[in-house]
């Protein structure tokens, strides 16, 4: 191997769903271990084994940098939900937490050349539904169910099925919206090893692709798993406190 | 010969597809001048003004990401081909 196989970039463009790495049959219905299954477990090794870490011998005095660290992150995450939910709703903040910390890793876990768990459609719809079942469990707790049931014939009965066709539509969209920005930046970069790497077969130097592919990978996966995360928490919590009547924002 | 047809028009439809970007890009840019406006008025809100501004970005862009996974579908997963 030629020291100029490093730089030689790909070989060309395919964009496909996450592998499945073998398959169970229980009961008739087939379950696929997928690639993204398997690099959720990682994640999620990952971060406990991280939390583990930090929090080890916690003291009340002459903390270590590593609680310092634990406890900048846990007041950052309980900080911005009492801002954005108000004081009330400060047993939702590990769940927030936890879901950025997920989302964030899952979409970074493309710098290291794995493949995206939220590239898979079904990671963000899952987490839409968990908020879907969370606003609508929300609503009915303020409202009882019968006020919960006549927000679906307001202003007028013939709204109905709008009512719920915008039900429905929040975790579509939330969920395409994540799976949209993290795949549509997965092909555009693939798209663009192809270009670097016809160009240095072209001029026969290993120019382009050195470098220019970084500086791309930051916004593409840094910038955009960052904010989709980020966006994602700000929906929940948006959502779930706009149904809130009790709510002191 | 249906298949050349089947790709020529799909390929046509990725492309009329992304003319969706044309409203998240209207609207994203109208928003981030309205937050410079604000941020120019009041530069203590600045974080505040920041942080709506991104997700109001986002909720924008939506119309334009399904678009793209409308291109994306007939470019990489095309369902016509297997209908033929």
């Amino acid at each position: 191997m030629k020291i100029t196989d490093l730089f030689r970039g790909s070989d060309g463009v395919d964009v496909k769903g996450p592998g499945v790495l073998c398959s169970f049959d229980i009961g008739g219905v087939t379950i696929n271990l997928t690639e993204t299954v398997v690099l959720s477990w990682v994640i999620i090794l990952a971060v406990t084994l991280l939390l583990a870490w930090l929090t080890k011998d916690m003291k009340t005095r002459n903390i270590s940098k590593r609680q310092a660290v634990a406890e900048w992150a846990v007041q950052t995450v309980y900080g911005l939900v009492e801002d954005s939910m108000g004081k009330r709703w400060r047993p939702i903040a590990p769940y927030i937490g936890a879901l950025f910390t997920f989302s964030i890793l899952g979409s970074l876990i493309s710098m290291l050349g794995l493949r995206s768990v939220t590239a898979d459609f079904n990671v963000p719809l899952a987490w839409a539904l968990v908020t879907f079942v969370m606003i609508h469990s929300t609503n009915i707790r303020t409202n009882g169910l019968g006020g919960y049931l006549k927000g679906y014939v307001d202003p007028i009965p013939v709204m109905l099925p709008f009512n719920i066709l915008s039900e429905i539509a929040t975790p579509v969209s939330m969920s395409l919206r994540h799976f949209g920005n993290v795949v549509s930046g997965m092909v555009i970069t693939s798209l663009l090893y192809y270009a670097l790497s016809m160009i240095t077969k072209g001029i026969g130097v290993a120019l382009c692709t050195i470098g220019i592919p970084a500086v791309m990978s930051l916004y593409f996966d840094l910038f955009s798993g960052f904010m989709q995360a980020f966006i994602f928490i700000m929906l929940t919590m948006a959502y779930i406190s706009n149904v809130d009547g009790n709510a002191e924002v | 010969m249906e298949k050349a047809i089947v790709l020529a028009a799909s390929a046509l439809g990725a492309g009329t597809a992304m003319i969706a970007g044309i409203g998240p890009g209207i609207g994203e840019g109208f928003a981030v001048g309205k937050a410079c406006e604000s941020i120019g008025r009041q530069p203590e809100s600045s974080g505040a003004v920041t942080r709506t501004m991104f997700i109001g970005c986002a909720v924008a862009e939506t119309t334009g990401i399904y678009g793209l996974l409308v291109a994306l579908l007939l470019m990489f997963a095309n369902p016509f081909i297997g209908k033929l």
